[in-house]
């Protein structure tokens, strides 16, 4: 049984709760907190939008679905960019997966400090990049300092943390389009949005997003889930990309088909959006990509009209160097 | 996150912070009117959602280092990822700071290095080097000190608050 307090009569817990009663509560304390959390994450933020004041445009590639191919996409729109003279700069947001470096060329590159920020290593066609292949040993797969239990319920923040990071810390300059390549998941394209949206009363978005699918059922109704997420978070321009839209073959301009699925055009009706591009499976294409050495606009085989004719339309399009205001 | 001290009722001060290495923290806090001193220990997983945030308890007393958060906390990065410092601290005990001027009204001076406090610098961890090196540096200008020596890094250390460094 609990005895009374001598002094009041009261149980120590009825004493404690009393006390509890008097003591001010945190709005009511007045001065400088601390530690200033919200002034850190303030300047992370400010970095943020002081780094991005310099990009002419975000350009997004995203799927949702993996294996579709969103990084092939991302390496060659960025060559064929800069060979038509932008000022391009890659972000490799697939932290777990990188593969920029490898396709850009730049795998293996030192990166630089300077007062200012990380200067990016430099690829294919002056293409300047970041991603975490450049950070980490070949083959060892991506690991972050932290309790082994749980780490579900801080690794997200963590990787959201190194891809504000990616885009904050890094000395892009003045560059026309500063290219994301997102990760698989849904997920990850919502998180992107709230990243970049918190950055200030702009509330900033992408300038272009492009889906990438495949002619896959399977493919087609995880890219609707990502339209949708888009379309919710009032992203005003998307594309869709239709990835290994059959099998080109050598001198014939007909393509063979590669799967059974809908066509990225009918993916494109269902969901609502506007088919961009249909890229062919090239061989040739796919080797010299895995080889750092991006198509791009080069030569005249089917994949590189695809890409010229995409890169016009990112000019021309919010953002875009040609774009009509 | 605030301490009260009751009896006083008085905002307690932040005074100290030590990082076991075990992944938690040790935040000290003291009352100004009593001097009453207590300890928030934080476990690892507290210390891993704040620092996730890529804040620093007790406020951040010297710049962020650009790629800060990632490049702490990779778990196996790779050791050739920056360009190396190495060339610009061994062996150039004599060279001046490439440091840019600032907006310190101080009369910007030719600061170099002993190899004692290159040697000390060097046991710096890597990815926060250069950080510290421009702090140490930057601390030397405005102090109006033209060789930084061991001694010099010490003082440093206590007027700007950065024990552990």
């Amino acid at each position: 049984m609990t005895e009374p307090n001598s002094d009041s009569g009261n149980t120590p817990r009825e004493a404690s709760a009393t006390r509890a009663h008097t003591v001010r509560s945190y709005a009511d304390l007045t001065g400088e907190v601390e530690s200033k959390i919200v002034e850190q994450i303030g300047e992370q933020h400010a970095r943020l939008v002081s780094r991005l004041s310099e990009v002419g445009a975000i350009i997004v590639i995203a799927s949702g679905k993996g294996g579709v191919g969103k990084s092939a996409v991302t390496a060659n729109l960025a060559v064929a960019l800069a060979t038509r003279g932008a000022r391009v700069g890659a972000v490799d947001a697939d932290l777990n997966g990188p593969s920029l470096g490898k396709m850009l060329g730049f795998l293996g590159n030192q990166l630089e400090d300077r007062p200012d920020g990380v200067v990016p290593a430099v690829g294919v066609a002056g293409v300047k990049g970041i991603s975490t292949d450049l950070l980490i040993e070949e083959g060892v797969p991506l690991r972050w300092k932290g309790p082994d239990h749980d780490q579900f319920v801080w690794q997200g923040v963590t990787e959201a943390v190194a891809l504000r990071e990616f885009i904050s810390d890094v000395v892009w300059g003045a560059i026309d389009y500063l290219i994301i390549d997102l990760p698989p998941g849904t997920d990850k394209i919502g998180r992107f949005l709230d990243l970049v949206s918190e950055v200030g009363p702009s509330h900033l978005q992408p300038d272009q997003v492009l889906l990438v699918t495949i002619p896959s059922e399977v493919a087609g109704a995880v890219v609707a889930r990502s339209a949708t997420q888009l379309l919710e978070g009032g992203v005003p321009c998307i594309g869709l990309i239709g990835n290994m839209a059959g099998y080109a073959q050598p001198g014939r301009d007909d393509l063979l088909p590669l799967f059974t699925g809908p066509s990225a055009g009918d993916i494109a009706d269902r969901v609502g959006l506007e088919l961009w591009s249909e890229i062919p499976f090239d061989p040739v294409f796919g080797s010299r990509t895995d080889n750092g050495d991006p198509i791009g606009t080069e030569g005249d085989s089917i994949v590189a009209q695809v890409f010229t004719d995409l890169a016009e339309r990112v000019e021309h399009g919010p953002g875009g160097r040609e774009e009509e205001k | 996150m605030k301490f009260l001290c009751v009896q006083c009722d008085e905002v307690m001060s932040f005074s100290d912070r030590d990082l076991p290495g075990d992944g938690t923290i040790t935040a000290l806090f003291s009352c100004g009117a009593c001097g009453r001193e207590m300890a928030m220990l934080t476990n690892p997983m507290e210390t891993q959602l704040v620092t996730s945030l890529g804040v620093e308890i007790g406020g951040r007393t010297v710049p962020e280092q650009p790629l800060q958060q990632t490049r702490s906390r990779l778990d196996a990065p790779r050791d050739d990822a920056f360009a190396d410092e190495e060339a610009s601290l061994a062996g150039d005990p004599g060279s001046s700071s490439t440091i840019p001027a600032t907006e310190h009204e101080f009369v910007r001076i030719r600061v170099t290095w002993t190899s004692e406090a290159t040697d000390r610098l060097a046991g710096v961890p890597k990815f926060v080097r250069g950080m510290v090196k421009r702090i140490y540096t930057e601390y030397a200008q405005e102090k109006q000190i033209e060789v930084i020596t061991p001694d010099v890094m010490d003082r440093a250390r206590s007027d700007l608050g950065l024990e552990g460094m």
